[in-house]
Order: C-alpha cells, then structure tokens, then sequence
C-alpha cells in the first residue's frame, strides 16, 4: 500500500465491506480484484459496452469509468446479488426461458439494465425495452431474445414479488 | 410406440434449456481473467506507428518502478532461444511466409505489433509502466488498401517487394471465356467489402502458471481451439514440450473466428511465465483489441456474370485483392482462396466460373477468418451480382434466383469451383422465405409507396455454405497443415453415467446442452446422466476446435460415432448375458432385448456396470466401457437458405430503416432448435452489422480511425427488428446424425439480403450498387448525386 491508499466501504449485495484501495482503481475493478465479485464484466472500458453494468444507490451505471472512491458509502448489487438463495430472479429465470444469453459476457450488465427498466416501467413495450438497452453490446444473440426475456421477466416479477436483495 | 411418439421422445430435436446459463446468469462462470486473481498482470506496448524500423528501445526507467517486475522487449525473446514464429495454417502455391515474432525486434508493420511487455504486481502498475518505456523509432510510409499494396512503393516485408503474397487461380478460364462470348449480356459489378472488427464482447485474455520442477506449463487463454493452440505454441512459438503445455480454455465470451488465432499475447504471457517462475496474467483493453484482434473480409473485388435474356447464368468471372494484414494469421491464406473462390456457385448451376485472388500484405491488423468467412464474401460477390443481373435485365430478383437454382434431383452436385454440394431443396427454402415475407404483397406495395416518394427495397439473398471443415486428405491436398477430424469420447461410468468429451470448444453455443443431446440419444440414458467435457487438453485427448460451423456436424460426427462404438461394445456383453447370439439382440432406447424375447432384457446401465466388473464378460473382449473416435467427414456439409429483408430509405436523410426480415435456414438435422434460432438470431445481426454499421476504416499513415466503440459503430437493441424465422430439414446424407452445422449461415445471408434490400429501394434513382456499410451519408451521397440534376 502506498500513502496515497484510501480506505472506503461498499454495500455490496447488502454485506458491507471496507478495504483499502488507490485512488485511480475503477469501480468495477475494485469489485473484481479486491472483494471477487467477478460477475461484472470488463468489456471496454469506456462506458460504451454495458458489461460492467451495476446498480449503485439503485440506479443501473457504468462501473468501468467510475473511481471507486467517489462511491464511499454507496449500496452496491451486482448479477450476485439478483438470485434469492438458490432462487432465481424473474430476469435471470427469463433470460434461461426464452434463451437471452450465448456467451454470458454481456449478460450480467444486459439484467441490471433491464433491471432498472422494469423497476421504472414493469410493462414496457419492446421498442421501450430495445431503447433501454441501447447502451449495452451483445455480439451473440442479436437482441431478439434478449428482449423477448425482458418482456417475460416483467411479466414474472408483476405475478410474484420482485424481492431483490441489497436493492432498495 | 408410433412414429410420432418417437420423434416427440427424442432428446435430439428438442428445446432443452441450456445447461451453461446458470452459473452465468448468477455470475459464478470463470472467464480467463478470473482465473489467476494473485497472478502478476502483463501489459503490452503496442507500436505508435503503422510501419517503422526501431532504432531502440529503452526499458530502464519502466523497469525502475518498484511496482514493476520485469520488461521484456523483442531481443529477449530472441535471446531465450525460442522458435518465435507464429506460422500459417495453410499453404498456397508460391506462397510468401515471412517471420511472425511474438515481440518485433527490427520493424514495427502495423500499430497492433508488439513492442515490449511489462510484468508488474497488479494491472494499472503494468499499464501506467508502459509510458515508461522510450522507443525511438525511424517512421516509414504504410500502405493499407489491399489493390494499392501491389503498386505500392512501400513494402511491408522485404521477402515480398510487391506486397503479394499469393496469387491463387480456380476454375477453367477457357471456358469462362466461352460463357462471356456465347451469352446475351454481361452484367459487371465492382465492390469492395469492408474489414469487420469481430468483437467477441470478452475480450482476449491468457492467463499461465509454470511449474519449474515439472516443466508443466498451463495457460488458460480466450480460445476456440485449444489443443491447436497447444500444438502451435510448442512447435512454432515456445518450443514448449507438447505434453508438458496444457491449454484451458474456461467460460468464453464470444468468439466469431476471432479466438481461433494463435496470437503473440499468450505466447508472451507464457513466456514471461517462464521466464519469472511465477503465475501472470493478461487482457487485451479493448482499444489493443481493435488493433490485434484479426480482422474480417477486408476485399476489392470485380465480378462479371455472363447471362442470357431469360436469365439463365452462363458464367461468373471474379477478381479480387485480399488484404491480408500485415503478417499471415492462420486462416489468412484459406479463408480468401479455397474457402470464398469455392462458394461462388451459391444456390445455382453457374457452367463455368473462374476466380483469381491476389493477396496483398498491408500495414495493418492481420486479417483472417470473421463469422462466415470466405463464404460470407464469396456469397456476397454472387447474390449481388444476380441482383444487378435481374435490374438489368428487367426481371423479378426472385425469378433469375429460381431459373437457376440446382435442382433436388441432381446432388450431389459438382459445382465448377470444385465443391460437391451434398444435399438440398433450395427452391422449398426459398419459396417458404417469400411466402413469409408476403413477396407479391410487398412488390405491390413498393410500387404503391414510390407514387408517395417513398421507397421500400425488398433484398433476396440465397446462400449455401461449406461448412465443417473437412475432410483431412482433402484439406492436406489443398494445403492445409491441419486435419478436419474431430475427437469424441464416450464413456460409461460403473454406476451408468456417462462422461462424453470433445476436442470443440464452446464460445457460447451451448455444446455441453447439445452433445449431451446427442449423447444421450444415441445410448438411450436421460440427458442429466451425461456430462460433457470440452476446452481442457488435460481432459479430452486431441482436437481441432471450434470455427467453420463444425462443431454440430464433426464434433457430434465424433461423439456420435463413440456412441455407436459404445453401443456396439455393450450389445456383445449383453448377449453374452442373455446367452444369445449378438444378431438376436437389439438395442432400442437404452436396452438390449432378445429379439421375439422382450422379457428378456438388460439396461446398457447394467452392461456398464458388468463391463467394469469384468466378471462375466465375453472372453474377446476387454473390460470397460468407453470409445473415442477422430471422425473425419466425408465431404464438407452445405447448409442452406434464403434470406429476406425489407427496408425503407428517407431519401432526405439517407437513413435505412430495417423494417423486416425473414430468415429460412436449412442446416440439416436439429440437435436443439432453440439453440439453432439462437445462432440464426446472432448472425443476423452480424451481417446486419456489416451492411449498415461496421467497417474499420484505416487513414493514410495507417492508423486505425475506428479504434474505439465510438467510431465502430456495433448494432445496437434499438437498431434491429425483430426477425422472422423458419426452418427446413434436409438432413446431410453423409453425416452420421443429419446435422449440416449452422453457426455462420446467417451472417452470410444477411449482408447480401440488406444491401440487396438497399439497392432495390434506390432504384427510382438509379442507383446500381453501394458498397457496405450502408451509411445515411453514402445512402443520401448517391441519391443526392442521382437527384443533382432535379434539383
């Protein structure tokens, strides 16, 4: 550790966690390397891929051009947190349903953006839905289930309750 | 049981949910990167310049940082004594093989050529140590498009003055001449295809422990192929034993043929491996992505068709120059010869077709094998053309497609670019695509919206693929330094569960659902009892991977042939059981029963248990229960189609709006439809992409001015439809389940089906053809220079 190390705390999926890092270490990098929750993707780092797509104080962003240590303090959930035990959430029940995913790069950032949309919009069309993710890449699937697992997702979390650890 | 029944009960042809996407769906999948959480990282200086000699480079100060264990530059990798010369995969006549250092040492050629590598404690140090590095360079001119390298003053490598390095010929030009004399009318098109930056989302990535007491070396690396990964970094790169170098390859996000290569990365992170005793680490960002990961297509190419008044195709006559980057991938030389020249008949009975490619180093990223490869090109070359042929002539493009589709009854067919189509019911396809696509309704409608000044383009495009990647002899005839085999293995656990393994390697097409599949139809046990073991040179024996739509037909070729071993093995101990002759018992759904006797029965799970045991087994036969197979196909299989888009062009702005598109695909047999319209879904979107959005663009000096997800623009969710598809079955006759592969065949058909679709909205402006990507700029460019006059 240098003396430039700051110390911060994150909820992350609703455990806290605080641990040293260096100023110039990006959110998602700080998730990944020093508390392991690899789930968020590295895809560009430039904001422009969605693969590190998280929630932050309940609101999807882009991990890969934030610092850390702007975030002190700030409740984090990441696709690690989406599953209520061996329970899947609506979305990834959906994304399994109606074959959203291949490679599942892009996929833990392709929910939490959904994520957020349902939240704000639980029926949205599929023009809606394909606007919302406009900022997040697949390379595999060309979209069509991806929306097709969103539309069922929403449907899914208006029949039962959308419980979502480390949110809200 | 009734027929029907049958095929419902059948494991194979169903849409079983993949077994892949929970640990992905959760976030517990493992992808290269999250392998070594402790390794020390790799950070790599890539060359400021397109085309320089390096004067010096100067590492001290970069080495000096305390968070920095070592840099490396292109003489210690030479210094070390390895064989450092990352090879082609395919020879051509005449061939120029220049050598391909991990690290440059003399010359930089293109901004993607590596320059030094740091090891440092964690990442941001080994990145922020590469600004420490001091490289005096000694700039040279660059040259980048592909017809220019040939009359180029500037010469990439010095083994070739005029930048070719091969010039390759198929067909028989005599007769070609013939045609282009004998016929009615000559329709030419010039057309250039652009380079497509693949973009597997994850990007590159290896990571390598090394063992010095044992001299085991393992890399986890982005692969699509790892056992050629392993075979090409002992012998051409590392001189590493073989059987001391094991290749991982983990959860893999996306490939496209951009995974297959043999890249200096993970050459150089297993070297400093090596070289430090200690595990490391590497990622490419994606900004070293764009620059290294191999390009696509990158071809100027002119074709003529010789064609009668009635439409009947006569001959195809097609020139192109191949950028093939500035040092030869593996596939570069493949994927522009054999694999586009032999695809130009498409759907059709063309008499006489002759094809030159002249391919030409560049001072820029190596170009090889992108989604469709060579095929997507030479598909390209020819739907187009019949279109322009069909404008001319002043016929429907679907009728000059039907006047010369190949017939049903005539496969196998030989095409006169040597390939023998296996099978096919190109005109079902076709009129099934047009049925959905309401073809007459959408012709009486674009004749009704260009009285209102706007303009609908239905795009046709026809396709067949060679897909497999072959037959060996074939292949080594041809010049290939690699086999088309796949290995399988098959086999039983005591208890009655099975292990299957193949030498393929997912990238997110669901192998371990759809070999499963095969598997457990074929030995008649429930699809849970078996697992599937891929990407690991530890645990599946040998392999050639995963690229050319090959993983359904050859690598379930091969696990279906270890099946069918196994199930042979099993009938003789389960006759010697039932104390009955081997030809009176038979096998159906997982056990054996005496013919006429079906009381008389035993389990192929009770056979694998006895064949353990040994105890009662028949005397020839050796205990155990397993097979492995190297399935070499017969021929290549040849899936098909036909594609339909439907789009509308705002002449004020130029912009194309995707309105619909129809995708019939015939890949033969269907392990699992839902993966199969999955694959159909993303190439589509790939070919969309390449139509309207992609296309790298290199300026004069040879820098990448699409370097980033900002200039390359990648279809997005809001910029696509969604697509209409269907299927017909026309199982291959070769193949030992049916199965055509289905991985590229759209991205092939969408390409010529939107350009198409763009070049019939515009003909109210005359416009004959527009090269890709279809931009709102170059779209309004040739309306406002049509309209010039009006205005």
């Amino acid at each position: 550790m240098t003396d430039t190390t700051r110390e911060i705390t994150l909820t992350v999926n609703g455990t806290e966690r605080t641990f040293d890092i260096e100023p110039q270490t990006l959110l998602v990098h700080a998730l990944r390397d020093e508390l392991g929750y690899t789930g968020s993707k590295v895809g560009c780092e430039s904001s422009l891929c969605g693969a590190c797509t998280i929630h932050v104080d309940g609101r999807a962003v882009k991990s890969c051009t934030l610092l850390a240590v702007r975030y002190d303090g700030a409740e984090i959930t990441t696709v690690e947190g989406l599953a209520d035990g061996e329970d899947l959430h609506p979305l990834q029940q959906a994304f399994q349903e109606e074959h959203g995913l291949q490679c599942g790069y892009c996929t833990p950032g392709m929910m939490l953006t959904a994520l957020s949309l349902l939240e704000d919009n639980p029926d949205p069309t599929r023009s809606e839905i394909r606007d919302a993710l406009k900022g997040n890449v697949c390379r595999c699937t060309g979209y069509h289930n991806i929306v097709d697992a969103v539309e069922r997702a929403g449907e899914l979390m208006a029949a039962g309750e959308p419980e979502l650890s480390g949110a809200d | 049981m009734s027929e029907q029944e049958s095929v419902t009960d059948r494991v194979f042809g169903s849409s079983v949910e993949r077994r892949e996407d929970r640990s992905i769906l959760t976030g517990v999948a493992e992808y290269t990167d999250e392998k070594l959480p402790d390794a020390a990282h790799v950070a790599i200086l890539r060359s400021q310049y397109a085309h320089a000699t390096l004067e010096s480079v100067d590492v001290d100060q970069a080495e000096n940082r305390d968070d920095v264990v070592a840099v490396f530059t292109g003489a210690d990798v030479e210094e070390s004594g390895i064989p450092n010369d990352i090879p082609t995969a395919w020879s051509l006549p005449g061939l120029v093989t220049p050598q391909y250092r991990i690290i440059a040492t003399d010359k930089v050629r293109h901004t993607g050529d590596a320059i030094a590598a740091v090891v440092a404690e964690d990442r941001y140090a080994a990145h922020n140590a590469l600004g420490d590095i001091d490289v005096t360079y000694d700039r040279l001119d660059a040259v980048t498009e592909p017809d220019e390298a040939v009359d180029s003053d500037v010469t990439v490598h010095e083994e070739a003055p005029d930048n070719v390095a091969f010039d390759f010929t198929i067909g028989d030009a005599d007769a070609v001449s013939e045609a282009f004399s004998a016929a009615d009318h000559v329709t030419s098109v010039d057309l250039e295809q652009p380079r497509i930056i693949p973009n597997a989302v994850e990007p590159r990535a290896a990571a390598a422990d090394y063992d010095p007491d044992s001299d085991d070396l393992t890399v986890w690396m982005t692969s699509q192929n790892p056992h050629l990964h392993r075979m090409l970094m002992s012998t051409a790169t590392l001189g590493h034993p073989e059987h001391k170098l094991r290749i991982v390859a983990p959860e893999v996000g996306g490939g496209f043929g951009s995974k297959i290569y043999h890249y200096p990365d993970e050459a150089i992170t297993a070297w400093c491996a090596k070289q430090l005793g200690r595990a490391v680490t590497w990622q490419a960002t994606r900004r070293e992505g764009y620059i290294t990961d191999c390009h696509g297509r990158d071809h100027v190419t002119e074709a003529q068709l010789a064609v009668d008044t009635d439409g009947s195709i006569r001959g195809l006559r097609v020139e192109t120059h191949a950028g093939l980057g500035a040092h030869l991938s593996q596939f570069a030389t493949a994927t522009p010869s054999y694999l586009y020249a032999t695809i130009l008949s498409s759907e059709y009975d063309i008499p006489a077709i002759h094809c030159r490619v002249i391919g030409a180093f560049t001072n820029t990223t190596p170009v090889d094998a992108y989604r469709g490869a060579g095929r997507a090109e030479g598909i390209y070359v020819t739907e187009r053309i019949v279109d322009a042929a069909a404008s001319e002539l002043g016929m429907d493009p679907a009728e000059i497609r039907r006047t010369n589709l190949i017939s049903p009854d005539e496969f196998p067919f030989e095409t006169s670019v040597a390939m023998v189509y296996d099978s096919g019911e190109y005109e079902t396809a076709m009129d099934r695509a047009l049925e959905l696509v309401e073809y007459d309704e959408l012709r009486d409608r674009q004749r009704e919206l260009r009285d209102d000044d706007r303009y609908l383009g239905i795009g046709i495009a026809n396709f067949v693929e060679s897909a497999g990647l072959s037959p060996s002899k074939a292949a080594g005839e041809l010049g290939a330094a690699a086999g088309g085999w796949e290995a399988g293995v098959v086999r039983f656990h005591p208890s009655g569960t099975v292990t299957v393994a193949c030498g393929t390697a997912d990238q997110g097409q669901g192998h371990r659902t759809t070999f499963a599949q095969v598997a457990a139809e074929e030995l008649g046990v429930p699809l849970e009892d078996v697992d599937v073991v891929e990407g690991d040179t530890d645990a599946v024996p040998q392999g050639m991977g995963t690229y050319g739509s090959r993983s359904g037909p050859v690598g379930g070729g091969a696990i279906a042939t270890s099946a069918r071993k196994v199930v042979e093995k099993a009938k003789r101990i389960a006759a010697h059981s039932l104390e009955a002759s081997v030809d009176d018992v038979e096998f159906d759904d997982g056990e054996f029963s005496v013919v006429g006797a079906p009381d008389r029965s035993v389990t192929i799970q009770e056979v694998a248990l006895e064949a353990y045991l040994g105890h009662d087994i028949p005397g020839d036969a050796e205990p155990g229960l397993e097979a492995t197979s190297y399935y070499d196909p017969e021929n290549f299989t040849f899936p098909f189609g036909t594609h339909v888009a439907v789009v509308e062009v705002d002449p004020e702005t130029g912009e194309v709006d995707l309105q619909t598109y129809v995708a019939v695909d015939d890949c033969g047999e269907q392990i699992n439809p839902m993966i199969v319209e999955g694959q159909v879904h993303g190439g589509i979107a790939q070919g969309v992409g390449a139509a309207l959005y992609e296309g790298a663009v290199y300026d004069d000096t040879g820098t990448l001015v699409t370097g980033s997800m900002n200039e390359y623009a990648l279809p997005r969710a809001h910029q696509l439809p969604d697509y209409e598809t269907d299927s017909t079955v026309t199982p291959s006759p070769h193949n030992p389940i049916g199965v055509k592969g289905v991985g590229e065949s759209a991205t092939i058909a969408a390409a010529p089906a939107v350009v198409n679709a763009v070049v019939d909205a515009l003909e109210p402006f005359d416009v004959d053809h527009l090269d890709m990507p279809l931009s709102n700029e170059r779209v309004w460019r040739a309306i406002d220079a049509a309209t010039e006059g009006d205005s």
